[in-house]
Formats: structure tokens, sequence, C-alpha cells
């Protein structure tokens, strides 16, 4: 990418990036541009690349083709100016767990430059932020999965990056946390630029502005969760809710309705038209007990099962 | 010098490892104490030959505990983390190395004060003999930054070995030329021979600077290829 053809008003700027592993290409020519202040999600499934993306993007990987830039910064030219503007809470848990959460937040905060005054302060903010005040002074060995997933996120905020990578931030954790967690990244929402990649379907309608589709390196739909979902509105989604349901009866119905997908109790069917009583009839015939219908709201499942032909969790 | 700021968390990751602590302070007091008394038959274990064979073998640990801490993070998100901030590949390596200069420090003390208290005799300037080993304890800890660059946190152990026996077999404990001059070859292209030989001929024979100049250069020379290749390799970790 030029200097000409880059565009400030983009934090984040990819073209064409890929990544091959040998002769497997976890990310397969990447365009994206995020938004400065916008919460821009990544979504797919295991495996999809959204990490291998995230790292290409905090200069941790080498992109195979293709260039990125971070508020104008080259990721291969020029990292060291990337890394002064972002910070990352990787997927794994990463704290030093013989420190304290005081000590983890001062190591990243003066590592990336900010005095001790200034981190002291703000340190003081996000443990406050993050309900973990009471217990900063403990090794964070003995935190919970959940306190210490917070704290992680915690210690990508303390140098005050410009632009937040989040990969998989509630991943592993109880609904609870998740929830919380949630609430912690919607309060970052339009003070930074973030990057949060993620397989939840709720985290990614709840929080983003925007949310790009990601599977087998390819990006494949993009655009606000309401703008996915309207992509696919003209179609309509069955949910039964029914008893001795078989393999070969759901696989009838799919030869008729492709979209037809085994849910908790019951099955989900999409389609652009949907013949109620000739799906009703079909499934009496073969012995199973409905004991529900209704018609269901899109979701971004449904979208990403309409795009890829899987679920997202498969 | 925002180095500094990791080292000095690797300088406490490091005191709370009290087993490898332990046996980096210890264990060399223990063996120059058990091995000491075959002076009285053997001259190589008289405590000039044995001081800076037992240092060697002190080293070796700075060597483990180094390369443990670089791979233990290597192996934890917790160095994705860092690499995501403003260092450079020196600095990581700066920040994984300073605190065991210290340690390096101690065990000299403590190895040479020991075996003053058995009799130590020195015919040369003791000054030399602590910048050999010293700058050989840099070269040990310099091995430990490329094993922890290259190697996971489980197969250090195995590169820990490696150098433990090339250390012994270079000379600590034994008289090269017992295995032949062949073996003896070998031994000489790497530096531990080169720095045991520096340290006793300043001890029993009085040498001077001048006298083990070649010794001198040669650890040091390997010093610091250890400490390049380190670095070349962490950074190529750095970004895969």
């Amino acid at each position: 990418m030029s200097d000409a053809t880059k565009d400030y008003r983009f934090a984040i700027q990819t073209s064409n990036i890929s990544r091959k592993f040998g002769d497997f290409i976890a990310v397969d020519g990447i365009d994206l541009s995020i938004n400065r202040g916008e919460l821009f999600a990544l979504l797919g499934p295991n495996g999809a690349g959204k990490t291998t993306t995230i790292k290409m993007l905090c200069c941790l990987l080498r992109p195979s083709s293709g260039t990125a830039t971070i508020m104008g910064h080259d990721t291969q030219k020029d990292p060291i100016a990337v890394k002064q503007i972002i910070d990352l809470s990787p997927q794994e848990t990463a704290i030093a767990e013989h420190l304290n959460a005081w000590e983890n937040l001062s190591l990243m905060g003066r590592i990336h430059g900010f005095g001790k005054e200034e981190v002291k302060k703000r340190s003081e903010e996000l443990l406050e932020m993050m309900g973990l005040t009471n217990r900063a002074k403990e090794q964070v060995r003995k935190y919970s999965g959940g306190m210490k997933r917070r704290l992680s996120i915690a210690m990508a905020l303390v140098s005050d990056p410009q632009v937040l990578f989040l990969d998989e931030p509630t991943l592993g954790l109880d609904p609870q946390s998740r929830r919380g967690t949630w609430e912690h990244i919607a309060e970052l929402k339009g003070e930074k630029t973030i990057v949060l990649t993620t397989h939840y379907l709720e985290e990614a309608d709840n929080l983003a502005d925007r949310i790009a589709i990601i599977d087998k390196g390819k990006i494949i739909a993009l655009g606000t969760p309401d703008e996915l979902k309207d992509s696919i509105s003209d179609m309509q989604v069955m949910a039964i809710k029914a008893k001795n349901l078989t393999d070969d009866t759901v696989e009838g119905l799919r030869m008729i309705y492709p979209e037809t997908r085994e849910v908790v109790n019951g099955i989900e069917i999409k389609a652009k038209e949907l013949n109620f009583n000739e799906i009703v009839d079909y499934l009496r015939s073969k012995g199973v007990v409905i004991e529900s219908t209704s018609q269901k709201q899109i979701t971004l499942d449904d979208v990403f099962l309409h795009l890829t032909g899987k679920e997202l969790r498969e | 010098m925002r180095f500094m700021i990791l080292a000095q968390r690797n300088f406490k990751e490091m005191f709370l490892d009290y087993l490898s602590l332990g046996l980096a302070m210890g264990l060399p007091v223990v063996m120059l104490l058990i091995l000491s008394p075959i002076s009285r038959v053997e001259v190589m274990f008289s405590p000039a030959n044995l001081a800076p064979g037992i240092a060697l073998f002190a080293f070796v640990m700075l060597q483990f505990s180094s390369s443990m801490i670089l791979a233990k993070d290597r192996d934890s998100a917790l160095l994705s983390r860092l690499l995501t901030a403003p260092l450079k590949s020196k600095d990581f390596i700066s920040a994984y190395s300073l605190p065991y200069i210290p340690i390096a420090i101690i065990q000299m003390v403590l190895v040479f004060g020991i075996a003053a208290l058995l009799g130590l005799e020195t015919s040369g300037n003791l000054g030399i003999v602590f910048l050999v080993l010293f700058i050989m304890s840099m070269g040990y800890i310099g091995l430990g930054m490329v094993a922890g660059s290259l190697f996971t946190y489980k197969q250090v152990p195995y590169a820990y070995t490696t150098v433990l026996l090339l250390t012994i077999f270079g000379g600590a404990w034994f008289d090269l030329a017992v295995f032949g001059s062949g073996f003896q070859s070998v031994m000489n292209v790497l530096p531990f021979a080169h720095a045991l030989d520096a340290a006793r001929d300043v001890m029993v024979q009085g040498a001077g600077f001048s006298d083990i100049a070649v010794d001198f250069y040669w650890v040091l020379g390997y010093t610091i290829v250890f400490f390049a290749l380190g670095i070349f390799l962490f950074r190529r970790r750095m970004v895969e």
C-alpha cells in the first residue's frame, strides 16, 4: 500500500493480506478497512483464520503476501511504531502467574514507556473497572479463570492503546463472567478502535459495530449485524420442537429444504418459501411427535449457515 | 531502558524458582567439599585446579535457569503479549540475561571463597581468573538464550544435559589428555576447555594476561557468538 493510497480515516487497513503455513492457506487475501473508534468483530469457527489475522496485524506473524497498516504505519516496515499504539489480549490468558495484579499491570504499562505514577493511576482505574481491586495484591495464579481473563484484558488497556485487539476475550468463561466481560468491552466502545475475534454469535451481535464473517481464511460477509441479518431477510426460519426425530427423517427433510438443522429438542428449517403443512405432514408420516412450531427471527447463525452451509460451532 | 522493567520481572521470577537457585548456589559448594579431599592423591583435584571447574559446573545452572524462564514464557501466551510491546529482540535478550549476572558473581565468590578455606593458593593474578570466568559465565547465559529461543520448556533440560556433559568432558574435572588427542582437539574447539586452561594457568603457573590471551579471546568470541545467535533466533521467533 503506497502512501498515496493510505486513508487515515481508517485505523486499520489491509490489502490482500494472506498467510500460508506450508501448503495450508490460513488467511486468503483479506481486504479490510476498519474505522477509527469502531468495534469490529471477526466472527468465524475455530481455524477460520481469525487469530492468524490478528497476529499479522499485531506484527507477530509475517504475511505471506499483502500489506497491513495500523493508523498509517506499515506492520512490516515499521513494527515498533505500530507496537507503540496497539495492545493485544491474546486468546490464552497471558499473565505472569507469580506476580500480583498490580505488578502485572505495572509490567505492561511501564514496558510501553509510561511513568510509575501514570501506570499506578491507570491501574487503579482498571482494577476498579474489572472488579479486581480487592484481590489486587494476591498472586494471580490464585485467581479464577474469569478473574484472570479480566486481568488479561486490563493488561491490554493499561498502555492506553489507540487500537486494541481482543482475541476470543470470553473463551472458556462461564455465562456470568462472559456477560461481565461484555459490559467492560462495551464501556470502551467509541473510545478506542477495537478488533474482537469470537466464535460466539451473541458476542458479535451485542458488541460489534460491524462484523466480518470469516471462513477458511476468507471474508465471506461484511456489514453491521442488522445488515447481515437483512441480507437473508427474504428467508423464513421455522423452529419445530419435536420428539422421535431420527437422522433419516432430518435427512429426508434436507432433500426438500437444504438448510435444515438439528437443534436441542427439535429442528430449524430455513428457506425462502416454507410450506408449513407439507413439513408437518412429512414429520407426522415419519412418526415424529410435534410439540410446538414457531416462526423464528433471523440470527447471525442463520446468516453463517446460509453463507457456508454449516453451523458456526461445527 | 524499557527492557529493565522486564528484567525486574524476570529477576523476581528467578528468585521464585527456589530449586534452581538453590542448586545453582548450593550444588557447586557441595561438589567442592566432596571432591577437594581427593587432592591428597590426585593433583587435578587441588583447590586451584578444582575451583575453575566447579565454577563452570555452577554456570551450567545459569544456562538452564535462564533458558527455562525464556522457554516458559514462550510456551505461555505471556510472550505474545510482551512481543506486542515496542521492544527489540536485543532488549528481550538483555531482559532475560541481566538477572543472572549477579548470580554468576555470587557463584564465583562462593566457589573461590570456599576454595580459599580449603587451602586455595594462587601464583597469578586472581583478577584475571575472575575476568575469564565472568566472560565464560556470560557465555553460559548466552547459551541459555539460544536454548530458550530454540527449544520448548520440555526440551530445555536436554539442552542443559548436553551443555553439562560438554563442560564436564571439557576438562572441568578431568585432564583432557586422558581421553586422547582426538577428543582433546574436539573439546578445544569449544570455549569451556579454554576458560579452564586460562584460569588454571594463572593460578597454578602464575601466567599473565598475555600468556592466556588466546584462551581469553576464544572464550570472549564464543560469548559474543552465543549472544548474537540468541538475538538472531529470538528475532526469528518474534515474527514468525
